[in-house]
């Protein structure tokens, strides 16, 4: 039997399933003595502090295998969990109805639920699934019910449930769960973004999965197409084990890469690095098999807060992560890029018509220059402690990169006077995301240290295409030749200088820029951590004389579609 | 007591992280803090309560302190309902 969902997260499983039956919570609402609602009070106050440190494991765990953003859930979880009118009100209505605290948790839970489910906005509704979580979590802990997802399973199992909450998605182990399929859920929701995140293959909205698979039952689990294959035949079984293994049999040839460096197959070295948003993420990056760090992206250091950052602060985080990335491998730190599509609440920037083209990144560091300075001492400082270069976002003109780079020796100065150490050496660099820069990239390479190519916005501005806008999505076109005649220019300029050129867009991680770009000499490939492996397997493929030859052809095609149908015939169907 | 009438600036209204904010900031104070839009009032200290005055932008939202610090309350929690971004 087929069962066709929706794929919400990639990978094949094939196993036993474990059909998970929604508990039934009961309980019979009792009615109390009066000297027992002192003791039903306690009890609830009990259960309240035992969930509340539960969601604190959660938010911990979450926040390790999952993400800041996802550990956030549990925090407004415990927020619930600790609101003085949601408990208040079950404890005076234990109290004045003298009742036990389950029913009294359902009257009050389900009466909250019933007024954000009733509210127009989205936002709202998605609170009312907060609650009943949260109230379930409770409830069962006023039961003493074990919080436990898989009961006594005891081999890797596929998980098959009417809906998975993100606080059980959270608990799972990728030991343990296979894959899990749900009858409800889209490719959008809390778990299924989980579930990609922790590399667990799943399938959601298969309606009534649960009443047509049995736990024991043999499954096949498709996160690629959403399809799920309940007592599949031998063949299929077989055909499904053998993608498995290639699956495998190519992470393992890519594992064996970790630890090598990026050569071409005629010896040519590059540098493969990563894009980090964290100091945490410095950690999966190092894992991951990075040669360093291509782009720290200052500005969580930022978000989420009341105010500025303190210069300790920044200090420890910038310290952090070239403590994890050791051995003086290099870590590239931009300085803050707000404004655009990311704001600050306590910077307050006006409302502009064309964020993009505004008041954002240095342009806002060159006018307020203390919030500049206290970056720079940080990233300085830290310089003591590891390989950190510097590297300014959105300069347009060699009169912003002075001034930046004026900013700079005043604060170089004020260390040295005040003897503070720091890298004396230290490498100071731009981004290119401007047309007007890569156009004058000459003149810009005698001052600059180093050029990283910023492709998301170089993309943008270049075709005058807004990248969020579907209509002109035709438009967003890395292989443009007008876009990598300004990348070849950007980086012919750079070595022109004796300077490296390097790249921290998207574009950098992709298997049909990397011959392109590897051609035109671009010395660093700065991409997300999960694709360095994948792109040091297709490296060790090339040759850097012939991808040469190769783009001598390419700058020549005249649009994307001949290009990319270039790349595909004469390079990558040949490996 | 100290009351101050706010206009909510945020296109989304009272959500979200202003809410979350504007709950995590009241609690550090250990005066009272209720909000009143209309005839309806909330404890300022609780996230549903606050969620469910279902604020939007432009509604006018009577922020009321009575207790320790009731100044500084005022001062720093009207910032947050007056914020314009989230």
């Amino acid at each position: 039997m087929l069962c066709k969902g929706i794929a919400a997260a990639q990978g094949i499983a094939i196993g036993h399933a474990f059909v998970k039956v929604e508990q039934t919570l009961s309980y019979t609402r009792t009615t109390l003595e009066a000297d027992q609602v002192a003791a039903e009070v306690a009890r609830l106050k009990e259960a309240v502090g035992k969930t509340i440190s539960q969601l604190e494991a959660i938010k911990q765990k979450a926040s390790k295998d999952i993400g800041e953003a996802e550990a956030k859930i549990f925090e407004a979880h415990q927020l619930i969990m600790s609101d003085p009118e949601f408990i208040g009100a079950i404890e005076s209505n234990i109290e004045s109805e003298k009742i036990n605290s389950e029913s009294a948790l359902e009257g009050v839970s389900n009466m909250f639920v019933g007024m954000f489910e009733s509210m127009e906005d989205e936002y709202m509704r998605e609170r009312a699934a907060d609650l009943r979580d949260v109230s379930k979590r409770l409830l069962k802990n006023l039961l003493g019910i074990e919080d436990s997802l898989l009961g006594d399973a005891t081999e890797a199992v596929i998980l098959v449930c009417h809906d998975l909450t993100p606080s059980d998605t959270a608990q799972l182990d990728k030991d343990q769960v296979k894959a899990f399929v749900t009858n409800i859920g889209g490719r959008t929701s809390h778990s299924a973004i989980m579930a990609r995140t922790m590399e667990i293959p799943a399938v959601t909205g298969l309606s009534d999965i649960t009443e047509k698979v049995k736990s024991g039952d043999m499954l096949v689990v498709d996160g690629e197409t959403g399809d799920v294959f309940v007592n599949p035949d031998q063949d299929l079984i077989a055909s499904y084990e053998q993608k498995l293994k290639e699956f495998h049999e190519q992470k393992a040839t890519w594992a064996k890469l970790i630890n090598e460096p990026s050569v071409t197959k005629d010896g040519h070295h590059v540098e493969l690095v990563a894009n980090i948003g964290t100091p945490h993420d410095a950690e999966g990056a190092d894992k991951a098999g990075a040669e360093g760090i291509g782009l720290f992206r200052t500005e969580f250091l930022y978000m989420g807060r009341d105010n500025f950052p303190t210069e300790e602060e920044q200090f420890e985080a910038y310290k952090a992560v070239a403590a994890t990335i050791d051995n003086n491998r290099p870590v590239v730190i931009r300085t803050l890029d707000i404004g655009g599509d990311k704001e600050l609440p306590y910077l307050d920037l006006p409302h502009e018509m064309n964020p993009f083209l505004g008041y954002r990144a240095i342009r806002i560091c060159l006018d307020q220059v203390d919030l500049f300075k206290t970056q720079l001492r940080a990233l300085l400082r830290a310089s003591a402690f590891g390989n950190i270069k510097i590297m300014y976002p959105m300069i347009a003109s060699l009169v912003e990169l002075r001034q930046a780079n004026a900013i700079l020796e005043e604060v170089k100065e004020d260390l040295r006077q005040n003897g503070i150490a720091f890298n004396e050496e230290i490498e100071v660099g731009m981004m290119i995301e401007i047309p007007a820069a890569a156009v004058v990239a000459d003149q810009l390479a005698k001052e600059a240290d180093f050029f990283s190519i910023g492709t998301n916005d170089l993309i943008q501005y270049t075709m005058a295409v807004d990248r969020m806008n579907q209509q002109i999505s035709y438009l967003y076109d890395p292989f443009n030749p007008a876009v990598l005649r300004l990348i070849k220019n950007v980086i012919d300029a750079a070595h022109k200088e004796g300077k490296w050129a390097g790249m921290c867009g998207e574009m950098a991680g992709e298997e049909y820029a990397l011959p392109v770009l590897l051609g035109f000499g671009l010395d660093e490939f700065s991409m997300s951590a999960p694709s360095i492996l994948r792109s040091r397997h297709l490296l060790t493929q090339l040759s850097m004389e012939e991808m040469k030859a190769a783009t001598n052809e390419i700058l020549n095609l005249a649009t994307g579609e001949e290009i990319r149908a270039y790349i595909k015939e004469n390079i990558l169907d040949k490996l | 007591m100290l009351t101050k009438t706010c206009t909510i600036q945020n296109p989304s209204g009272l959500h979200a992280r202003p809410a979350t904010m504007f709950v995590q900031k009241a609690t550090s104070f250990s005066c009272d803090v209720n909000l009143i839009k209309g005839t309806k009032k909330v404890n300022g200290k609780s996230i549903m309560g606050v969620m469910t005055l279902a604020a939007k932008k432009g509604d006018e939202i009577v922020l009321e302190v009575n207790g320790e610090n009731e100044a500084q309350a005022l001062e720093e929690l009207g910032t947050i309902l007056e914020h314009d971004k989230d």
